[in-house]
């Protein structure tokens, strides 16, 4: 009966954890759906603010404000989003992977970068890895809250206004479906004009108070509202590809399962085979 | 038919109202605005308190905003808000309470809350405090 016990020991320890996995898959499941019913509902706000944003980039104003103007790039700032927890596939690898060719294709041009992690998994990839860490946020927890950003997005800005970085990126993932997140790169600063041909004519705001200030609150206001978005919606990834990794490890173990209880099986009736021509040939020599 | 002006109401959370409108009431910085269809653009900020919004049948809906921005088009009007909620919803109970606590707190400038964080709540409350009563005494 030699391997028999130790299959059978095998064959329960998998079973438990397979019961882990089970219960994480059906966890991330249930935060998924409130994950993307939080994306979904942030997002009129930022699409709006593009809009709006957009429709700004158009107008001939009479001063430019610095963060709409184009400048000779010798520093980059990247606003990175991960998650805080591991146990997620490939989401925050891909990202990184992401970030790294970007960041890469920069710096053999020669620009410098600054970065600021957001999420646990980003933290800890920038101590291991190449790349000046201005500020950074984790722990936010599964319900974001705005102010929790607020001052790593500050630290970004006031880089950007002090003439330390020309431009800002966000890479984190866009929430495609359940089963697909993309990686993207999002340039925030400076706000790349669109091309609305209906606002081609020569037209400015009426600014109130005055444009400085106003400019200044919008676009402030802009970036915090795509970072804040794309923070909700990696917590939407995150959820998804937890759930995906979770229901493909609970299969495996399925699949193992059934392949150690075949050799159980074979090694108990090679067993009971043994031990019945053992019996035979006893009672024949006697 | 009366002319209209898409309106788009949206806060960080959610989005409060998308629509049609022939005119739209907001609280802008420097003064009440009454926004009508083919206003010249404009950009200002907005203080906390009540933006009206007129509907196609000349009906009237309140949304109590604690500030924010707003954004004027010929044809589009956008209010970026920074937490709108219905104004029908608000409790006013709930709102003097929050505006007592902030007065308290600047009261006691010693305790942990910055001043100034307190003065922005105490305007907030007594905006949200006002637009309640503007709703009531409507009805």
């Amino acid at each position: 009966m030699s391997g028999a016990k130790e299959i059978r020991g095998k064959i329960k320890s998998i079973k438990n954890t397979q019961k882990i996995t089970k219960a994480m898959e059906m966890v991330a499941a249930s935060k998924m759906r409130k994950a993307q019913e939080r994306m979904r509902a942030s997002r009129p706000y930022a699409e709006k603010m593009r809009n709006v944003i957009a429709h700004l980039s158009q107008a001939h104003a009479e001063i430019k404000h610095p963060y709409m103007v184009e400048r000779e790039v010798k520093r980059v700032g990247y606003i990175v989003v991960s998650s805080d927890r591991g146990l997620c596939g490939g989401l925050n690898v891909n990202v990184f992977k992401k970030t790294i060719k970007h960041m890469k294709a920069l710096h053999d041009t020669g620009v410098e970068i600054d970065v600021v992690p957001v999420g646990r998994k980003a933290v800890d990839f920038f101590k291991r890895n190449p790349g000046n860490v201005v500020a950074e946020a984790s722990q936010l927890g599964d319900s974001p809250h705005i102010n929790d950003l607020i001052g790593s997005i500050k630290v970004m800005l006031d880089a950007f206004t002090d003439g330390k970085i020309d431009e800002l990126h966000l890479i984190s993932n866009t929430f495609v479906n359940t089963m697909t997140q993309e990686p993207t790169v999002l340039q925030m600063l400076p706000v790349s004009g669109s091309t609305d041909e209906t606002l081609k004519h020569h037209w400015d705001y009426i600014y109130e108070p005055d444009s400085k200030e106003i400019l200044d609150g919008l676009l402030m206001r802009f970036v915090e509202s795509q970072v804040y978005q794309g923070v909700v919606e990696n917590i939407a990834c995150e959820m998804s590809a937890r759930m995906v990794a979770m229901k493909s490890a609970t299969d495996n173990a399925n699949d193992i399962i059934s392949e150690l209880e075949t050799v159980y099986n074979k090694a108990r009736q090679a067993a009971i085979t043994q031990e019945i021509s053992e019996i035979v040939a006893g009672a024949s020599a006697v | 038919m009366a002319m209209t002006t898409h309106v788009d109401i949206v806060s960080a959370e959610k989005e409060i109202w998308s629509g049609e409108a022939t005119m739209v009431f907001a609280p802008g910085i420097m003064g009440e605005l009454g926004i009508a269809p083919r206003h010249t653009p404009l950009l200002t900020r907005l203080k906390a308190g009540e933006v009206r919004v007129r509907g196609q049948n000349g009906e009237d809906e309140s949304y109590f905003i604690s500030g924010g921005m707003l954004e004027i088009q010929p044809h589009v009007v956008t209010i970026l808000s920074d937490t709108a909620v219905r104004a029908d919803d608000l409790d006013e109970a709930a709102a003097i309470e929050a505006k007592q606590r902030a007065e308290e707190a600047m009261q006691d400038k010693n305790s942990d809350m910055d001043f100034a964080k307190a003065s922005a709540q105490l305007a907030e409350a007594a905006a949200m405090v006002e637009t309640i009563k503007k709703i009531r005494g409507r009805r």
